[in-house]
């Protein structure tokens, strides 16, 4: 019983530690408190609303959300946008329907059954306008990097003039988190750079946090039922294993062995 | 076995099992004599089962959202995590549940690797096992191929092209297998076409593996032959079906934790990215699972002895009872066998560890330290170790170390105690 219960412990400690050995980079990242972490982490619905406000003022110009909708920005465990505001965000948008009974596409406001609209029209109209690289579609990024939320967040402000052993080309940036340390982003984000409608001062760290945020809920929309779900899950797994112990207990001492 | 005599109570039983001896069948499985000593240890064997079947009703239900085309299966995925109800629970219990598969697997092993459960009769059994074991790994791989990331693509890649070390033929056979000139479209549809159908090849075989197991029974942590049914016996039913729920729902418990709060620890972020054929991730590494065979295969220079070494290190598991010529199956009544046991696993471990890291410098050498002595451990140590140890005096029954009467009575108690 016992040592079940060592052996699974050792082995879930020699996994987690063996698959973290190599999936992240060895810096230190910056840390922040995330409401999402833990047993009942949820997402900061303000924190999501502000980083769908980043997201759309300062990364949407480069980096795409592709498997996105906007329906998704009124759905609960996300931002949570009303209806009414989702709408309206959606018909912000040009989009390109058709072909319509003339064999002509036209442009149309987007609807919320629509996915997040494109930059570019393909990877390389990306590359061609980004200096030859090519700004990752955004919607797994989080889970997409090593080392997660804190990388993103880290990146953001890890923004620094170049070391003097360091010899930059033209649009390339040095970033103390970025593997390699040569970017092909520059700095994003600057203090005030959005407004926020709620008062929330917008500073670089703050904007960083807000749309990490938005960024880990892009990977991860369910993230809040499934911790919900999992927290009842594994507490009714322990009720019934204990009452499955007595039940054996009970059985077993039918006969003199031990279990 | 002991139950041919029986007879359905009922007329229509009687009638239909006269027909099709099913409840014969039911009435065996129930009755069925097990040693009653049976550690924790050997709960694994309901767990995988329970993994199996997990594995197969979850594949089906992604097989019915999933698209297995290389411009799409990234993005089905997607749909899947997103838009499917549900989709996330089925995907990550499935990805989740091929870990907890091995997990499982790799203690059913090194049980019997420790209780010499693979020696006489139980060679059969043991040799089942191994093609499962096979089969596992061979399911998994196709299966992380399957949601077409990074990792998926250049795994691909650098496994199928093991094949090319083949003399002459090699090159031929990586173009058949990937049914092109590179892992693309065709390689990915049949990837998906094998990966369903070998968990219901497993599945066959898991019933000739417990067909095998109910003709000589469990073998026991005291590794001694016994009567069935017997004193040293209990029935399956109740004694072991409660007992192997209660373990099974310990391992639930730790399964859900991965699945609800650390769904992708065990997966690799690349593969979060789709499949670029024109970028090469910095380092490829299997899943976790694989890591040791991994290891054993970068340790050698040359390509083609190296996929013998990583061959070698799992086919030679299937001659194992032959090279261990020790009469007593427990390492309990074994102290040499016992020390070179643990070395054997600390030695798997390196290898896994080593596996996940570059191939280079102070990694590799200790690679080729530890893949030396996995041969080692199996060429030479066991059987050589079968004429030249001094086992200790082993019980006539399982009940004589319980009840008492047997001068050995309290070492067997300690050293059952300490591994158990």
């Amino acid at each position: 019983m016992k040592n079940l219960f060592k052996l699974f412990s050792i082995i879930i400690l020699i996994i987690t530690s063996n698959s973290n050995s190599f999936a992240a980079e060895k810096v230190e990242y910056l840390k922040t408190d995330w409401s999402f972490k833990g047993l009942f982490g949820k997402f900061d619905r303000a924190s999501l609303q502000r980083g769908y406000q980043v997201y759309t003022e300062v990364c949407a110009s480069c980096h795409s959300m592709k498997y996105l909708s906007y329906r998704n920005l009124a759905e609960p465990g996300g931002p949570e946008f009303s209806e009414a505001q989702a709408k309206a965000i959606a018909a912000s948008f040009e989009v390109t329907d058709g072909p319509n009974s003339d064999g002509e596409m036209f442009t149309r406001p987007g609807k919320l059954s629509d996915k997040f609209v494109m930059p570019y029209d393909n990877v390389k109209a990306a590359q061609a306008a980004n200096g030859g690289a090519y700004p990752p579609d955004m919607s797994v990024l989080v889970k997409a990097r090593g080392g997660g939320v804190d990388y993103i967040y880290s990146l953001l402000q890890g923004y620094e003039e170049a070391p003097s052993n360091v010899s930059l080309d033209d649009g390339v940036y040095y970033n103390k988190y970025m593997y390699g340390n040569k970017i092909r982003m520059a700095a994003p984000l600057s203090d005030g750079l959005v407004e926020y409608g709620d008062g929330t001062n917008a500073t670089v760290e703050q904007m960083s946090k807000d749309v990490t945020t938005f960024l880990m809920w892009s990977a991860e929309p369910h993230l809040e039922s499934r911790h919900q779900m999992g927290f009842k899950a594994i507490v009714y797994l322990i009720i019934l294993t204990v009452l499955v112990y007595f039940s054996m207990k009970r059985i077993w001492s039918r006969v003199e062995s031990e279990v | 076995m002991s139950d041919h005599d029986y007879r359905p109570k009922s007329k229509v039983g009687q009638w239909f099992n006269d027909r099709l001896p099913l409840l014969t069948l039911a009435n065996h499985l129930t009755d069925y004599p097990t040693p009653k000593n049976l550690n924790y240890w050997w709960t694994f064997g309901g767990i995988l089962t329970f993994c199996l079947i997990t594995q197969i009703v979850t594949g089906l239900t992604l097989a019915m959202h999933y698209i297995a085309h290389a411009d799409m299966a990234f993005e089905s995925v997607e749909h899947i995590m997103r838009d499917v109800n549900y989709g996330w629970l089925i995907r990550y219990i499935h990805a989740n549940g091929a870990s907890m598969f091995f997990l499982a697997v790799y203690i059913h092993i090194f049980r019997s690797l420790f209780y010499g459960s693979y020696k006489a009769p139980r060679e059969i059994i043991w040799i089942i096992g191994i093609i499962i074991y096979l089969l596992m790994m061979a399911a998994a791989f196709m299966g992380y191929v399957l949601p077409w990331g990074q990792m998926s693509f250049w795994g691909a890649t650098v496994i199928t092209n093991l094949f090319s070390a083949i003399p002459f033929v090699g090159e031929g056979i990586v173009t058949w297998l990937w049914g092109g000139y590179s892992v693309d479209n065709p390689t990915l549809t049949r990837f998906f076409t094998l990966h369903y159908l070998i968990p219901f090849l497993i599945l066959g075989l898991v019933v000739l593996h417990i067909w095998a197991l109910h003709v000589p029974g469990n073998n026991n942590p005291v590794g001694i032959d016994i009567k069935k049914p017997s004193k040293d016996t209990v029935p399956f039913h109740p004694y072991i079906v409660i007992k192997d729920g209660f373990a099974l729902l310990m391992f639930m418990i730790v399964f859900a934790f991965f699945v609800f709060y650390a769904p992708n620890i065990l997966g690799h972020a690349d593969n979060y990215i789709e499949a670029n054929p024109m970028v090469t991730p910095a380092h490829i590494v299997p899943e976790w699972y694989l890591l040791p065979f991994y290891a054993i295969l970068r340790s050698v220079p040359d390509k083609l002895l190296g996929v013998v070494a990583m061959l070698s290190a799992i086919l030679i598991l299937a001659v194992l009872p032959w090279l261990d010529t020790s009469k007593i199956r427990s390492a309990v009544f074994r102290p040499l066998y016992k020390q070179f046991y643990w070395i054997l696993v600390a030695d798997v471990l390196i290898l896994g560890y080593v596996g996940a890291m570059p191939a280079e410098g102070l990694y590799l050498l200790i690679a080729r330290v530890a893949t030396a002595y996995y041969f080692l451990h199996f060429l030479v140590i066991l059987p050589v170790l079968g004429f030249k140890e001094k086992t200790l005096p082993v019980p006539l029954s399982i009940t004589e170390p319980v009840l008492g009467g047997s001068p050995n009575l309290a070492a067997a108690r300690n050293k059952e105690s300490k591994i158990e």
